[in-house]
């Protein structure tokens, strides 16, 4: 049972704002009925008085997949002394404060019901950029387009990239995001030489691999649990051309998908597959690769030209005349499981007969950010939204688990509509979700109808994942409960971090949704 | 049991009458509830037993007399961020003291004013502005068919729900368009301790409470503007309303 301790008898204790206004015109009466009817008791004692939280910061915070939305307090500080004030805020309100950068996250990994949300979207300069070494300095609010329009016509390309060019720096380190390199390159972490991070106190740590290391691998991948990044220190990769060759092939089976994998990883400097999540029997695991290789100097007629922005950016219409953004407008009559069963088909079909062994040349963003062709394609799975199921398996587990996995959403009747394949390799971070194997990444919609049954079925899916030995990412983690976090990660793991959580943040302030489902409000 | 499409609610006038069986209703489909009024230990044992049939913290209470207006604001933001979320609010506080036909009370017509218009008048601002921020959430008035016409025989208690409904129906212009719910509640004589005193033979279409509130959060889910409780009650109401004022004077209703 919760009381209040407010007392309004008192004109001695402060009010908030609003109530003051509202008092005032009110006072004449308030006196007439004093003398009325005299109080007889002592005056209450005064309790503090309760300060509000500012009711014009409340907006509505949702998951990227649109699958759950909260209400929070947002703060968009643009310093930081303005990030110190929002820890200030917290501290007197008794609020937690949950970190949000671009908001890509598919799930709960940036929402904080009824607390602060702390968007860094505004902290979005470079700060620093060296064409000769192609270290670059920035804030955690740059966003990947920023940064490769930044850097890409001197001859340089960030190292490791996400499907969308949305996301912010701060969010991809934090999440220490992965791209279809990941055997080769690592995560972004990998590729991060230094960064500063804010603890809730205020104080800036500054963190490398030979500073506060435990931090460094620690805050890397650590979900914004232990610090806000205020400025990170990236290595870029040098590039001699804006183009990749790209070479498109189909595959007939998991197994045979990670045959081609196995076969190209020392060569290719890209590799990302597509499968085909309705094809099932001897077909289960259909689909197709694109294999993608950095073209030299030579082999570009004018590598100047090919590295220029605006030879980069994406198309913004289909076929010329249908403008990008009606796109997926187009696209909602077959976001059904009949439509897209069809339209896996039929991907499939292409990709089997001409599309087979193609070779293209591609520029550098429209390699990577697939995901940004159709603006606003999740809007296909409105109302109800879309979740991610991405799970990370050792090479020796993955086909049997896959297939497994494919096989029992079929049974189950919620069949993804899209299935994306990936290689990976461990990192040094704690928190890692790589694994020396693959990662295979689900859409699956979510509908009024299907949403208790899919998240029973993902339970499922975490005990197949489980018994193969592999990990989940919290950057598109809806689904996970703590016993099954706890199985991956392991009990040493997690008593590092929160050692480390308990020295960084010992009053708990950083908190969001997906910390405090997985594992609770660090009180135990 | 219906599964609502509400996670968190929020009921004032919860310890009796409506208010309680909503509470019930509302924590059997899995809604956590936050319990307001003015009684503690009457909350106390509504959310002791809907925490007994339900597990511990699908019910929390918070004792609060709604004269105490200034309280409203921090103690709606407080229940909030307590149920870590908030999808509907009920207003279902409200008296009725009884009345001789020919007496003037005026203690009694500024209980009812406080109770039945400031107090609604200080929470559901609250939830209005949330709501209409949020741009979802429904907010739910218990007004009255007695807000309809004014009555001889309960001057104040039929304007109070007057007020109630004109009020809740500019709410619903302000924040609807944002897709936010507002739901003015109209209920007949329902069997609560408000009309136990009354003489029940005498009031037409008598409901119980669980009968009131499973329509109230029927018409709610259902995204209604206005709900007549029980829906016979609407063609009665605009039969009642089309009478003109000189001939309404001299019907005895």
């Amino acid at each position: 049972m919760s009381t209040l301790e407010i007392t309004s008898e008192s004109d001695a204790a402060p009010v908030p704002e609003e109530a003051a206004e509202a008092q005032q015109p009110a006072e004449p009466v308030e006196t007439a009925a004093d003398t009325v009817a005299p109080t007889e008791e002592p005056p209450a004692p005064v309790a503090a008085p309760v300060e509000l939280m500012p009711h014009d910061r409340l907006e509505r915070v949702e998951a990227w997949g649109m699958n759950t939305a909260v209400v929070s307090y947002v703060y968009r500080p643009t310093t930081l002394d303005g990030i110190y004030a929002v820890f200030d805020v917290a501290r007197k309100h008794k609020r937690t404060v949950g970190l949000r950068g671009a908001g890509r996250s598919y799930g709960d990994a940036s929402l904080s019901a009824e607390n602060i949300c702390l968007d860094l979207t505004r902290m979005n300069r470079i700060l620093d950029w060296d064409p000769q070494s192609g270290i670059i300095a920035i804030e955690p609010g740059v966003t990947l387009r920023q940064l490769w329009q930044y850097i890409i016509e001197d001859g340089w390309w960030p190292p490791v990239v996400s499907g969308t060019m949305t996301v912010t720096m701060g969010g991809a380190l934090g999440m220490n995001y992965h791209g279809k390199n990941n055997y080769k390159m690592g995560p972004i972490g990998d590729h991060t030489l230094e960064f500063d991070l804010m603890l809730p106190s205020g104080e800036v740590k500054t963190c490398s691999r030979t500073q506060n290391a435990d931090i460094f691998f620690a805050a890397i991948g650590g979900f914004g649990m232990l610090g806000v990044f205020t400025r990170i220190v990236l290595q870029m990769k040098h590039v001699e051309s804006g183009l990749l060759s790209v070479d498109a092939f189909s595959t007939q089976s998991f197994a045979d998908i990670i045959r081609e994998f196995e076969a190209r990883m020392d060569k290719a400097d890209y590799l990302v597959g597509w499968i085909d999540c309705f094809a099932r029997g001897a077909k289960l695991g259909r689909g197709q690769v694109h294999a993608a290789y950095y073209l030299h100097a030579e082999e570009d007629k004018n590598p100047a030209q090919s590295l220029r922005v605006e030879n980069q950016e994406l198309p913004d219409s289909l076929f010329g005349i249908i403008p990008k953004s009606l796109m997926w407008r187009m696209m909602k009559p077959i976001s059904n499981d009949f439509g897209m069963r069809l339209l896996n088909a039929a991907k499939f079909f292409a990709s089997n007969t001409i599309g087979n062994h193609k070779t293209v040349r591609q520029s550098h963003a429209g390699f990577a950010f697939l995901l940004d062709y159709v603006p606003n394609w999740k809007f296909v799975y409105k109302p109800g939204g879309l979740i991610q199921y991405q799970s990370f398996v050792p090479a020796a587990t993955a086909d049997a688990c896959f297939t497994e996995q494919i096989a029992l959403c079929q049974q189950w009747g919620i069949v993804p509509y899209l299935g994306v394949f990936k290689r990976h390799r461990p990192d040094e971070f704690l928190m890692s979700h790589a694994v020396e194997g693959y990662s295979l990444a689900l859409d699956f919609p979510v509908t009024a109808r299907n949403r208790k049954r899919l998240w029973e079925m993902t339970v499922h899916l975490n005990q197949l994942v489980l018994n193969a030995g592999g990990r989940f990412y919290f950057a598109k983690d809806s689904t996970l409960d703590p016993q099954s976090t706890a199985a991956y990660l392991g009990d040493e793991t997690l008593r590092k971090f929160f050692l480390l959580k308990h020295a960084c943040d010992p009053e708990h302030l950083l908190q969001t949704d997906l910390s405090r489902r997985l594992f609770g409000s660090y009180d135990e | 049991m219906t599964d609502w499409p509400w996670k968190r609610a929020l009921i004032i006038g919860a310890s009796s009458g409506i208010g309680e069986e909503l509470a019930r209703q509302l924590a059997r489909g899995g809604c956590r509830v936050a319990l307001v009024a003015r009684r503690a230990d009457e909350l106390t044992r509504i959310a002791g037993s809907l925490n007994a049939e339900r597990g511990a913290g699908i019910a929390l209470t918070f004792p609060h007399d709604v004269l105490e207006t200034e309280c409203v604001p921090a103690l709606f933001q407080k229940i909030a961020h307590d149920l870590g979320g908030l999808d509907l609010v009920i207003y279902s506080s409200g008296v009725q003291p009884l009345l001789q036909p020919e007496e003037y009370d005026f203690a009694k017509d500024e209980q009812m004013i406080e109770v039945n218009v400031l107090g609604a008048v200080a929470w559901l601002n609250e939830a209005a502005q949330r709501f209409g921020r949020a741009g979802e959430g429904t907010l739910v008035g218990i007004s009255s068919v007695a807000g309809d016409r004014g009555r001889r025989g309960m001057p104040v208690y039929c304007a109070t729900k007057a007020f109630l409904t004109t009020y809740l129906e500019a709410l619903r212009n302000r924040i609807a368009h944002r897709g936010a719910v507002v739901v003015t509640v109209k209920p007949g004589p329902v069997a609560t301790p408000l009309t136990a005193k009354m003489d029940q033979k005498k009031l037409p279409l008598l409901i119980t409470a669980d009968k009131a509130a499973t329509l109230i959060l029927e018409g709610a889910k259902a995204r209604r503007n206005v709900v007549y409780v029980p829906g016979t009650w609407r063609p009665i109401m605009f039969a009642i309303r089309s009478v003109p004022s000189w001939l309404f004077r001299r019907l005895n209703i």
